[in-house]
C-alpha cells in the first residue's frame, strides 16, 4: 500500500497520543445496580433531548380522543358536552397513559436489536438495569401525555373539584399505574421478533380492555355479564381512582386497589421480563 | 496479576449450529496472551459467530471456550470484566453524541460521572474526534464511527479486546489509524483477537493467524509460517485471448513444474512458485510462442490464493470487494 508522508506523520502522531489515553491498569469497581439503572435512565433522557419531536406523536392520540369523544358522543352519553367532559377527562388520562405503554414495548423491541445492546450485554453490570432504565425513561412520556391532556381539558372547561392537589395526586397514581402496565408490554417487546408484532398484539388486547371499562360510560346500561367484566377490569379501577382524586371524592380503597394492582403487575411482569431478556442473550 | 494463565483464549471443539448448518464446526483455538491473533476467513466462514460465543453473546451448541481460564457459559460475568468487543456492525448508540456514548460506557463500568466525562474527553481527543464530540453518532462517517466504537471498547482498557473486521470499508488512512490503535493497545499489554478478510491486514498486525473456512480451522501459525507453507511467490498471468488459456496452462506447468490454477477470470492463470527465477524462465519461454500475454505480476499470495491452496476453492465475494477497495484507495 502506498501512503503519502503526511498520512504517515499524522497516524504516528495519533498513535503517540493514543498511548497516553489508555487507562493502563485502572479498573473501577463494578457499577451498582442503582447507578447502572440511572445511567440507562440518563441515556433515555438524552435521546429525548436530541429528538424531542417524538413527544408530539405521543400527545396527539389522547388529544384526538378527548376532542372526538367529548364533542361527538358527549351530548349523547350525558346531558351536555360540558358535563360529559367532567366525567370523561379523568378517564381519558388513563387511556393516554396506557396507550403510551405500548410505545414502551415497541421502542424497546426496536432498541434491543440495535448494535449498542450487544455492547451492553458484554459489560459487567446488573443486566436488568437496561430494561429498568428505559422503562423509567418512558415515565417522561406519561408525564407529557398527562400534562397535555389535562391542560387541554382545562381549556375546554374541565373543572376538577379536587383542585390542583387532586389532579396532581391522580397524575401520580396514573404514572405508577402506567409504569406497572408498561412491564407487560416490555415483556412482549423482549420476545417479539419485530416491533409491528408488539403493537399489533398490544392493540388487540388493549382496545377491548379500554372500551370494556368505565372510561367512556358507566356500566349501568350494560348487560349483567358485561358489567361484571367492566367491574373486574383494572382500567376501570384506574379510571375510578383518577375520577375520584380529581373530583375530590377519593376513597382510600379505590386508590389503594389501583396501587395494589400496580404492585402486582410489577411483581409478576418485571421478573418475567428480566428473565426473558436474560435468556434472549443466551442464544 | 501473577496467576495469569498463558492462554487468553482456549476453545475445544467449539460448535454453533444455525438451522442445521454448522456455522462454527469444532473449532480448537489457543490464543496466547499479549499478542495480536488474527482469524482470517471469507464471508460466512464463522468469524463473527466465533467472536460472539467468546464474548458471551451467544451460547455455544457444543465444545468449550475459556477466556483467561474462565468458561464463557459458566462464568460470563467474570469473563465480561476482562473483555471488550467491537462488533462487525457499529455497537454504538446512534441517538447519542460521541461524548455521551463514551460517558455512558464509563458509567456502566463503574466510573463516577466526573471520571467518566474525563475519560470520554481524553478518548475523543486521542482518537481525533474532537470536532465531532457533540454530534450525534448518526451523523458520523463510517471511519469516525469505527474509531468511536473502538474508543468505547477501551474506556477501561480490557485484558482482551475482540475486533470483528475492524477495517472493512475503511479508507487506507483510517485503516492505518485503526492499526495504530491496535499496536498501542498491545504495547500496553492487551491481547487482541481480530477477524479480517485481508491477508495484508493479518500480515501487518497479527503475530499468529488462524485461517478458517466453513467454521473449521484449515491452517494456523505465524504469518511467516503460513506463507512459507504456501510457497513464497505467486505468478499471475493474464492472456490476451481466453481461448489460448489451455495451451498457456500446459506450457507454464511444464516449465514451472507446479500446478497452474485457472482463475475465475477466463483469461487468467496463477501459479505458486518458490523462486522468482523460475517465473522469469517460464515467461521467456512463453514469449517465444504466439500466445499473447496482456499482463503479468509476481507477488505474495492474496487471500484468494491462500484459500485456493488450503481449500481448493476460492474465497467468494473477495474479488468484488477488493476491486471496490482499490478504487477507493486510488
Ligand atoms: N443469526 C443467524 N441465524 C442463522 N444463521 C446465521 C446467523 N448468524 C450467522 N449465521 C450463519 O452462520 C454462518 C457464519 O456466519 P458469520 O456471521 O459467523 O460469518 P463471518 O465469517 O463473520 O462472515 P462475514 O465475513 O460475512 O462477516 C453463515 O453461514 C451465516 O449465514
Ligand atoms: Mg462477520
Amino acid at each position: 500500500m502506498t501512503t503519502s508522508p503526511d498520512t504517515v506523520d499524522s497516524t504516528t502522531a495519533a498513535g503517540g497520543r493514543l498511548r497516553t489515553v489508555l487507562s493502563a491498569g485502572e479498573r473501577p469497581a463494578r457499577a451498582t445496580a442503582v447507578s447502572a439503572t440511572l445511567t440507562h435512565l440518563w441515556r433515555a433522557m438524552m435521546a429525548f433531548k436530541h429528538f424531542p419531536v417524538q413527544l408530539i406523536d405521543i400527545v396527539l392520540m389522547p388529544l384526538i380522543f378527548l376532542l372526538m369523544f367529548t364533542y361527538l358522543f358527549g351530548g349523547a352519553f350525558a346531558d351536555s358536552t360540558e358535563e360529559y367532559l367532567q366525567f370523561y377527562l379523568p378517564g381519558v388520562t388513563v387511556q393516554a397513559v396506557v396507550m403510551m405503554t405500548v410505545y414502551t414495548g415497541t421502542s424497546l423491541n426496536t432498541d434491543i436489536h440495535k448494535g449498542i445492546f450487544d455492547r451492553f450485554r458484554t459489560l459487567p453490570f446488573w443486566q436488568p438495569a437496561t430494561l429498568a432504565g428505559s422503562l423509567l425513561g418512558d415515565v417522561l412520556r406519561y408525564v407529557v401525555a398527562l400534562a397535555t391532556t389535562v391542560s387541554l381539558g382545562l381549556l375546554l372547561g374541565f373543572r376538577p373539584d379536587g383542585g390542583f392537589l387532586g389532579v396532581l395526586a391522580a397524575v401520580l397514581v396514573l404514572i405508577v399505574f402506567g409504569f406497572s402496565v408498561s412491564w407487560i408490554f416490555a415483556a412482549l417487546g423482549v420476545v417479539a421478533s419485530e416491533p409491528e408484532r408488539v403493537s399489533g398484539t398490544s392493540m388487540i388486547v388493549l382496545y377491548p380492555l379500554l372500551f370494556m371499562s368505565n372510561i367512556f360510560v358507566m356500566p349501568e346500561t350494560m348487560p349483567g355479564w358485561m358489567q361484571a367484566v367492566v367491574d373486574a377490569n383494572p382500567m376501570s379501577h384506574a379510571a375510578t381512582a383518577s375520577r375520584e382524586l380529581m373530583h375530590g371524592t377519593a376513597g382510600f380503597w379505590d386508590v389503594g386497589l389501583v396501587l395494589c394492582v400496580s404492585a402486582g403487575l410489577v411483581a409478576v411482569f418485571a421478573p418475567l421480563t428480566m428473565r426473558l431478556y436474560r435468556n434472549k442473550n443466551a442464544h | 496479576m501473577n496467576t495469569q494463565p498463558t492462554w487468553a483464549i482456549e476453545t475445544s471443539g467449539l460448535v454453533k449450529v444455525y438451522n442445521g448448518t454448522r456455522a462454527v464446526d469444532g473449532l480448537d483455538l489457543s490464543v496466547p496472551t499479549g499478542l495480536v491473533y488474527g482469524i482470517l476467513g471469507p464471508n460466512g466462514s464463522g468469524k463473527s459467530t466465533t467472536i460472539r460465543m467468546l464474548a458471551t453473546l451467544l451460547r455455544p451448541d457444543g465444545g468449550t471456550a475459556r477466556v483467561f481460564g474462565h468458561d464463557v457459559t459458566d462464568e460470563p460475568d467474570t469473563v465480561r470484566r476482562r473483555i471488550s468487543v467491537t462488533g462487525q456492525y457499529a455497537s454504538v448508540d446512534e441517538g447519542l453524541t460521541g461524548t455521551e456514548n463514551l460517558v455512558m460506557m464509563g458509567r456502566l463500568q463503574g466510573y463516577s460521572w466526573a471520571r467518566a466525562r474525563e475519560r470520554a474527553a481524553e478518548l475523543i481527543d486521542g482518537f481525533g474526534l474532537g470536532d465531532a464530540r457533540d454530534r450525534l453518532l448518526k451523523t458520523y462517517s463510517g471511519g469516525m464511527r469505527r474509531r468511536l466504537d473502538i474508543a468505547a471498547s477501551i474506556v477501561v482498557t480490557p485484558d482482551l479486546l475482540f475486533l470483528d473486521e475492524p477495517t472493512t470499508g475503511l479508507d487506507p488512512r483510517s485503516r492505518n489509524q485503526v492499526w495504530d490503535i491496535v499496536r498501542a493497545l498491545v504495547n500496553a499489554g492487551t491481547t487482541v483477537l481480530l477477524t479480517t478478510q485481508y491477508l495484508d491486514e493479518a500480515d501487518q498486525l497479527a503475530d499468529r493467524v488462524a485461517v478458517i473456512d466453513h467454521g473449521r480451522m484449515i491452517a494456523e501459525g505465524t504469518t511467516g509460517e503460513l506463507k512459507s507453507s504456501l510457497g513464497s511467490n505467486v505468478l499471475r498471468l493474464r492472456l490476451h485471448d481466453a481461448r489460448s488459456r489451455a495451451e498457456a496452462e500446459r506450457l507454464l506447468s511444464a516449465e514451472l513444474g507446479v500446478t497452474v490454477h485457472r482463475d475465475s477470470d477466463p483469461a487468467a492463470l496463477t501459479a505458486r512458485i518458490d523462486d522468482p527465477r523460475q517465473a522469469m524462465r517460464a515467461l521467456a519461454e512463453l514469449s517465444r510462442t504466439p500466445l499473447e500475454v496482456r499482463s503479468f505480476s509476481l507477488g505474495q499470495s492474496s487471500l484468494d490464493e491462500v484459500f485456493l491452496a488450503l481449500t481448493g476453492h476460492p474465497a467468494e465475494d473477495r474479488h468484488a470487494e477488493e476491486t471496490a477497495e482499490e478504487e477507493r484507495a486510488a
